[in-house]
């Protein structure tokens, strides 16, 4: 059996308004096996990215503060160490790669610079050392012309060279987890097949787990083991991929498996899913997806279901009562 | 790097050309007439005839303009009306007084200002930010002529720790130094503070966090640089203002600067003096932003040159 290299248990990080206190994520527990691909799949604004940050412990504060549960890594929860010993793990143990590869780098720093520094830190490499490890890292990720390009500045690369730049960085230092917040939405087409290939050949030869971030469905069924589907801070349903595709449980599951893009390669609208995902906070009671549900129920507008195990399948919805 | 700074400095030309004329004109088309001062009232016709044909001030104002200019060319800035010296010799010997007080007061402001404008940011809705801010505050609101004025009042009448006038040691130039230095380190501030608050919500700082760098690190490597850069744009336009403080403070701290040498001028309506001290003025603000271009572009690798 293979062991879980991280587990998220009851996170919950919020956003300080005002006097308000608005929940982004809330309750939400999930586990990353050895060397898995883990995928979280959910809309724009259901907590993804919160999730992500709050692993690293990056979560702005002011105005976000992770307010309870506890992430596991190595017999420690990264929510009570110290920051001196998040640092360690940050780009070391978890790295993470984001949506923006156009403004991730640092625009005044060379491609080698920023390559090395994590090195250098983290591996007590000499300067010319982490260079030629540098190096390596760029033709590693299919980098052209590499040894150019370590003395180049970002802006003189495309997006999908400084996704890949920001790969190799993330990789450098050898990590048991890489978190991808949705490293190819940003890009064209054609560059993102490439990265998702890219990311996928890096975690076969490195043995790293992978916590993929999307918002599209497609992506999950390309490289997800397992899945994790949220809504509006939660998680909504949890299990393999073969599964999830297969027999997919929640409402909300179901509207998104129907967004994937057909055959012809274009994308239907989420008319299956009727509204929009509500604001965190702008619903209190019952079930967050009430809104938008074909099967909601009486009890549904008032009580929040828990989560319940559906054959392999865990599901947060009171159909499965 | 030499073609980016060749062509600037091509660019500079016709501005420089606009001053001469700016310069020229307005000077000549003031009121008050020149000859008059040197003969005093009782002098004759013919001898102020005689006068006004030597100074040249009889020929047509494009003809004295060309003048003007074909020896400005040649390093020539004409000769005081009042002292019968070459204009040049005159900045020569003022323009170091006025430069010292500059000078060190860029420097001054930018070694307050930067740190300042950093741990405001860093520490945003702090008290020391609250502070730092009040600080600023009060500084861009102060004239600094007002603010020299309270200095020499505290400092040298009172307590008797500096002279009251005059240059030549530090002590002479502590107090105008701390006057434009502050006021223009409280502007200075707030760019910094603006320009660090942007650079630090930005997605290459937290690519950096993301990387285990330390705040130290983050802050002073990954954010300051791109900080600065925008500080350094305007690097030329504070020159203008340092410039222009110090000026006005050779008034105050009665220092025998160009500043000084200038307003004199002024009263006298000794042209070719006033036209040389401000075009030794404006020239100086424009080389402080062909300076500024330069540091742009070696601290920004985005400028193609
Ligand atoms: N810096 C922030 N300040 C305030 N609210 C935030 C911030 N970041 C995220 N949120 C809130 O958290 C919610 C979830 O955001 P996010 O995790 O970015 O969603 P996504 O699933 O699209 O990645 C958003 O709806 C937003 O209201
Ligand atoms: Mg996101």
């Amino acid at each position: 059996m293979k062991n879980y290299v991280l587990e998220v248990k009851n996170l919950s990080t919020s956003f300080h308004s005002g006097k308000k206190e608005i929940p982004a994520v809330e309750n939400l527990s999930f586990s990353i096996l050895e060397g898995e691909t883990l995928g979280i799949v959910g809309e724009s604004g259901s907590g993804k990215s919160v999730t992500a940050l709050s692993i690293m412990r990056l979560i702005p504060n002011p105005p976000g503060e992770i307010i309870g549960g506890e992430i596991l890594y190595k017999d420690s929860d990264l929510l009570k160490i110290s920051d001196d010993k998040i640092r360690q793990i940050r780009g070391n143990s978890i790295s993470m790669i984001f949506q923006e590869p156009m403004t991730s780098l640092n625009p005044v720093y060379t491609i080698g610079n920023q390559l090395s520094e994590a090195l250098i830190l983290h591996k007590n490499l000499s300067k010319k050392e982490a260079m030629a490890k540098s190096l390596e890292m760029l033709i590693s990720v299919g980098v052209p012309l590499a040894e150019k390009r370590l003395r180049q500045y970002p802006h003189q690369l495309s997006g999908g060279m400084r996704q890949r730049v920001m790969i190799a960085m993330a990789l450098s230092c050898e990590p048991d987890i890489l978190i991808a917040d949705e490293p190819t939405t940003a890009l064209d087409v054609t560059i993102q097949a490439q990265i998702l290939n890219l990311i996928k050949e890096m975690k076969d030869r490195m043995g790293t787990a992978v916590l993929l971030i999307t918002h599209d469905m497609g992506v999950i069924a390309e490289v997800a083991d397992r899945v994790l589907v949220m809504y509006c801070g939660r998680a909504v349903e949890y299990a393999d991929a073969r599964t999830l595709f297969k027999t997919p449980k929640h409402p909300y599951t179901v509207g998104l498996l129907e967004s994937i893009p057909n055959i012809e390669g274009e994308k239907k609208e989420l008319h299956s899913i009727r509204g929009s995902v509500p604001t965190p906070g702008q619903i209190t009671e019952g079930c967050r997806f009430k809104t938008r549900c074909d099967f909601v129920m009486d009890k549904c507008i008032t009580l929040e279901p828990p989560i319940f195990d559906v054959g392999e399948s865990k599901v947060r919805c009171w159909k499965y009562e | 790097m030499l073609k980016y700074i060749i062509k600037k400095i091509i660019l500079m030309i016709p501005v420089l050309i606009g001053l001469t004329i700016i310069i020229f004109l307005i000077l000549h088309l003031a009121p008050g007439d020149p000859v008059d001062l040197i003969v005093g009232p009782n002098a004759t016709p013919e001898v102020y005839e005689n006068i006004r044909r030597d100074l040249g001030l009889d020929k047509p104002l494009l003809t004295q303009y060309m003048v003007f200019v074909g020896k400005l060319l040649k390093g020539d800035l004409g000769d005081s009306i009042l002292q019968r010296r070459p204009v040049m010799d005159m900045i020569i010997q003022r323009f170091p007084i006025t430069l010292e007080v500059g000078v060190w007061a860029l420097i001054l402001s930018f070694v307050i200002a930067i740190p300042t404008g950093i741990l405001a940011a860093v520490n945003r809705n702090s008290t020391l930010d609250y502070a730092a801010m009040t600080f600023a505050l009060v500084g861009v609101s102060m004239p600094t002529f007002f603010l020299g004025l309270l200095l020499l009042y505290f400092f040298a009448f009172r307590l008797g720790w500096f002279p009251v006038s005059g240059y030549g040691t530090w002590r002479h130039l502590i107090l105008p130094v701390i006057a434009i230095g502050v006021t223009d380190a409280a502007v200075t501030a707030r760019m910094v503070r603006s320009s660090m608050l942007e650079v630090i919500g930005q997605d290459y700082v937290r690519t950096a966090r993301a990387k285990g760098l330390d705040e130290n690190k983050v802050i002073n490597k990954h954010a300051l640089k791109n900080a600065l850069i925008p500080i350094i744009t305007l690097l030329g336009m504070r020159m203008g203002w340092i410039m222009g403080g110090s000026v006005i403070l050779e008034i105050v701290f009665n220092r025998p600067g160009i500043g000084r040498l200038m307003v004199d001028a002024i009263f006298s309506r000794d042209y070719p003096v006033v036209q040389g001290s401000m075009l030794l003025l404006t020239a100086s603000i424009l080389l402080g932003n062909l300076i500024a271009d330069i540091l742009y572009a070696v601290a920004d690798p985005r400028i193609k040159y």
